[in-house]
Formats: structure tokens, C-alpha cells, sequence
């Protein structure tokens, strides 16, 4: 029984991270660039929704929405102020200014929020959780609405891809810029929507990772940020079916390792098996490597 | 009558490199114009700079009398031109179906089905492979696709870059066989090739581009027949 309520937890973890990932690879694949700011959308979406239902006394949808709505504009303005002027610049450019803005973004969080953490109160508060075999499996409410979002998001997500047409523009310019614009796709506001459903994304993930670890700093989007990438990595970065696989197994690890093997090692077990993936399949599992024919 | 396509004077550079050297050159509406030239002469640089993909440093490039340079890349399409690229860059990822769909971008939803209609009763092989990704697709069919993707925008006027590149002789007969077909059927093409002989043969004018100048043109036949060109790309 404590098996399974480690792995449902681990899922559910593994969720939120797959939540992020999804932002990470989906950037990646369009924009070919590691935005390393997106943890800290995150961190962002968690206080703006905390601040919408502290302060404001908005109840918790209205707060989740507000906190996509900014997270979303918020990753329109990083992309447009920061990274588009980069367009041509080499990665390590690029790169080196995601880490600038995410540092940034943590800054602004401190000066506005200040550094003393705030109790995020769960925007399920109150919501009955599960109760099963008797009262020796408990399910949190928390840990169904975060699976169960992040089985949502992914059909869409798949569905938007795969069937509209401003979805599959986005994989034309995945896969050949030149050639996407030559059909008459813009690539800019291609690489814009891509940052806005991202960080829209990330603000949900931020809601619900607050929801279940109630502490909210400046600092709070950072460790989450770098799991996720690791994640989307694991998967095979560009793939969505891989940020997703990449997400629940990393939770999954990262809470047998807490439970099963040390809690201060879970961390590095969780790169551990990052590196060992990578070792053995360098693409990452679903990660596809596109061999061209000329 | 004015050209269709009208390059005056065009300089292009890459970086440092001074890549196009003042050329200038026209398409008139019902021809197939061919720019021939060895690798590296600025043939696709050219058709690259007229689609927008890259910027000229001066010259005009003006298309049915309004000026073109400068307008981005993804506006060119909506104008009634459209580029088959070099190494014919189909979404390999993609399926044969949703590359076609790419090609017709810019076009209404409710005229893309006619248009791949006819895509698919001209390239019939296209049609037995709509749901296979464009990866799988042997060089000849992506070719045929990267053409198809071309036509799905109903363009006045076809640019094609090296159609016949790695292609083997039958296919490459089967290509140059429907850019004739392509050209009765009303289209106007813009044809870059190193395969001087097949171009020549179904070209009404040719310019022949050396290192970024255009140092002859005239007549396809003319030139077919014309000394210099048989000894340096005719292999006479």
C-alpha cells in the first residue's frame, strides 16, 4: 500500500514537472534555445495567484486565471524584449541571457514580495481527497486535479498540434524556419504564441506545485525549473510525448528515491539516472534523431 | 508589356563576401526562364533574395510592377509567387497531406481541398502516400512534394532551385516533364539549374550566372548551341 501511494505521488509530482517541461521543449523545438527563465514564470504565476486570493479575495479559479494571463503576457514581453534581438546571435548568447532573465525575474520577486516565504494556500482548499482500501490509500485533492490537468493539457496540447492549422504552422517552423516562411508563416508570432502557451502552462504548474508544497519565494520557481528541464531532456527535448514520459518518471524517481533510498540523495539520483539515460541514448527516450536524405 | 519578375541591378552580399554583383534580369508573364550556372555562381542566392529570404544590399526586385525588397519573406507567397527550394526542404516530420496543407498557408480554408485535388491528380504517387511523414518519402516523391507544396498557393509564378538535384536520370526526365506541363497549364517558371542541357531544352530564355554576374543570355536555343556555354556546361 506504501508502494502505491509513493508512485501515486510520484506521478503527481511527475505531472507538475511534466506540466513545465512542456514549456521547455516546446521553446526548444521552435526557437532552438534553453529558456532557463521559465522556472521563474513559474514562481511568478504562484504569487500572482496568491496575491489574487490573499489580497484580492478572488476565489481560486479566478486567481489561477489571472495567474495565466500574466504569465502569458509575461512570456510574450521575455521573448520580444530579450530574446528576439537575439534571433541571429549564437546559442551561447542566447543562453547566457536566459540565465540573466531569470535572475531578473527572481529580483523583481524580491523586491516586490520580499524574501520571507508566503503560505500558499491550496487552491483546492477544502476539497474532499479520496479515500480508498478502507481508509489505508488517502489521494489528496490536490494530487487528482494536478493529474488530471496534466491529462488535459496534454490532449490539447496533441490535438492543437496535430489538427489546427496555426499547430502544425508550429511544427513547419520546428523543422525548417526558411522553409515555413516560404509558405507564408510568420515565424515570429509562431515563436511568440510558443511563449505564450509555454508560460501559460507554467503558471498552472506553479499553482498546483504551490498547492502541494505550500512555500512560496522568490526562489521557489528555480529547483522545479531545473527538474523539468532535466525531464524534458530525459524525454527527448523538442518531443512533447517526451517531456511528458520524461516528467512522470522523473517524479516518480525522485519520490522512491525520498522514500526508499535517502531523501538528501533523492536529488542526485534523480541526474544520476539523467546521465545514465543520456549515456545510453544520447536523443533522450522518445528524442528522434532526423536523418535527412539529399 | 512590363516583366512579371524584374531584378535590376542587384548586389547581395554574406557578410564580407560580395555574393550577387549587380545582376539584372526578367521573366516575362508565359515564359520559363532559366538561370544556369556552375555551384556557388549565386544561383540560389538569387532566388533567395527575391523571395525575401535574404535582404540585397542595393538593387530592385519589382514582381507585376510593385516593389518586393524589403517585404518579409512570409508576405512574398500571398503576392502569386511561390520558391520549390533547393534541396527541396519538405517537413519531413510532417505527413505528405499536412506538407501540402503548409503550401496552402496563406489560402482560404474552403479553397485548400480543390487545391489538393489537384495537387494529388498530378502528382498521383503524392495521393497513395497523403498519410506517410515526408521522411520516409523516396528523393524523387519529395521532390514531387516539394513541388506540390509549391502549387498549393496557385502561384502566377513558380521558382523552381535544382529540381533535378540528386535525382536519377528517369526521374529527373519525369520532373523537367511536368514543369512543361506546369508551364501549358498557364504558370510562369523561374527554373535555377546545373543541368544546363535539361534546362536549355525546355527554356524559352536563358542567362548564364559566373560568380555573380550574369555573363550571357538570350535565347535557350541560341545559347544550346552556343560555343562558350557547350564547352563550359554542356560538356561539348
Amino acid at each position: 500500500m506504501n508502494l502505491l501511494s509513493n508512485l501515486i505521488n510520484g506521478i503527481s509530482l511527475g505531472s507538475v514537472y511534466a506540466i513545465i517541461a512542456l514549456g521547455y521543449t516546446m521553446v526548444y523545438g521552435i526557437a532552438k534555445m534553453l529558456n532557463f527563465a521559465h522556472g521563474d514564470v513559474i514562481m511568478v504565476g504562484a504569487y500572482i495567484c496568491f496575491c489574487a486570493m490573499s489580497y484580492l479575495n478572488l476565489p481560486p479559479v479566478a486567481g489561477v486565471l489571472m495567474a495565466m494571463v500574466v504569465c502569458t503576457l509575461l512570456g510574450i514581453v521575455i521573448e520580444r524584449l530579450a530574446y528576439k534581438p537575439l534571433r541571429q546571435a549564437t546559442s551561447l548568447a542566447v543562453l547566457i541571457t536566459a540565465i540573466g532573465v531569470s535572475y531578473f525575474l527572481q529580483n523583481i520577486a524580491l523586491l516586490i514580495w520580499k524574501s520571507d516565504p508566503k503560505v500558499f494556500t491550496s487552491v483546492v482548499e477544502g476539497w474532499g481527497g479520496l479515500t480508498l482500501f478502507g481508509g489505508e490509500l488517502r489521494i489528496t485533492a490536490v494530487t487528482l486535479v494536478t493529474v488530471l490537468a496534466n491529462i488535459v493539457i496534454m490532449v490539447c496540447l496533441t490535438l492543437f498540434t496535430s489538427k489546427t492549422k496555426k499547430g502544425k504552422a508550429m511544427r513547419a517552423v520546428s523543422e525548417d524556419k526558411g522553409a515555413a516562411q516560404l509558405m507564408g508563416i510568420n515565424v515570429n508570432s509562431t515563436i511568440s504564441l510558443t511563449f505564450a502557451i509555454g508560460s501559460g502552462l507554467a503558471a498552472i504548474a506553479g499553482v498546483l506545485l504551490c498547492s502541494a508544497y505550500p512555500t512560496l519565494m522568490p526562489t521557489t520557481g528555480s529547483m522545479p525549473g531545473i527538474k523539468a528541464f532535466t525531464a524534458a531532456v530525459l524525454g527527448g527535448i523538442g518531443s512533447i510525448p517526451g517531456a511528458m514520459l520524461g516528467g512522470i518518471l522523473l517524479g516518480v524517481i525522485e519520490i522512491f528515491g525520498k522514500a526508499y533510498i535517502s531523501t538528501q540523495l533523492s536529488d542526485a539520483i534523480v541526474f544520476a539516472v539523467l546521465i545514465i539515460v543520456l549515456l545510453i541514448k544520447p536523443t533522450g527516450l522518445l528524442g528522434k534523431k532526423i536523418s535527412e536524405k539529399v | 508589356m512590363s516583366a512579371m519578375l524584374e531584378v535590376r541591378d542587384l548586389h547581395v552580399y554574406y557578410g564580407s563576401i560580395h555574393a550577387i554583383k549587380g545582376i539584372s534580369f526578367e521573366v516575362n508573364e508565359g515564359e520559363i526562364v532559366t538561370l544556369i550556372g556552375a555551384n556557388g555562381a549565386g544561383k540560389s542566392t538569387t532566388l533567395n533574395t527575391i523571395t525575401g529570404l535574404l535582404k540585397p544590399r542595393t538593387g530592385a526586385v519589382t514582381f507585376e510592377g510593385t516593389n518586393i525588397v524589403g517585404v518579409p519573406a512570409h508576405k512574398i507567397v500571398s503576392h502569386g509567387m511561390a520558391l520549390c527550394p533547393e534541396g527541396r526542404r519538405v517537413f519531413l516530420q510532417m505527413t505528405v497531406q499536412e506538407n501540402l496543407e503548409m503550401g496552402g498557408y496563406t489560402r482560404p480554408a474552403s479553397e485548400i481541398a480543390d487545391s489538393l485535388a489537384d495537387v494529388y491528380a498530378r502528382f498521383p504517387r503524392l495521393k497513395e502516400r497523403q498519410k506517410q511523414t515526408a521522411g520516409t518519402l523516396s528523393g524523387g516523391e519529395q521532390q514531387m512534394l516539394a513541388m506540390g507544396r509549391a502549387l498549393m498557393s496557385k502561384p502566377r509564378l513558380l521558382m523552381l532551385d535544382e529540381p533535378s538535384m540528386g535525382l536519377a536520370p528517369i526521374l529527373v526526365e519525369q520532373i523537367f516533364g511536368i514543369i512543361r506541363e506546369l508551364h501549358e497549364a498557364g504558370t510562369t517558371i523561374l527554373l535555377v539549374e546545373q543541368n544546363a542541357q535539361m534546362a536549355l531544352s525546355i527554356a524559352d530564355r536563358a542567362y548564364v550566372l559566373e560568380t555573380g554576374t550574369i555573363s550571357m543570355s538570350g535565347s535557350a536555343r541560341e545559347l544550346l548551341t552556343d560555343e562558350r556555354v557547350q564547352k563550359a556546361y554542356l560538356g561539348g
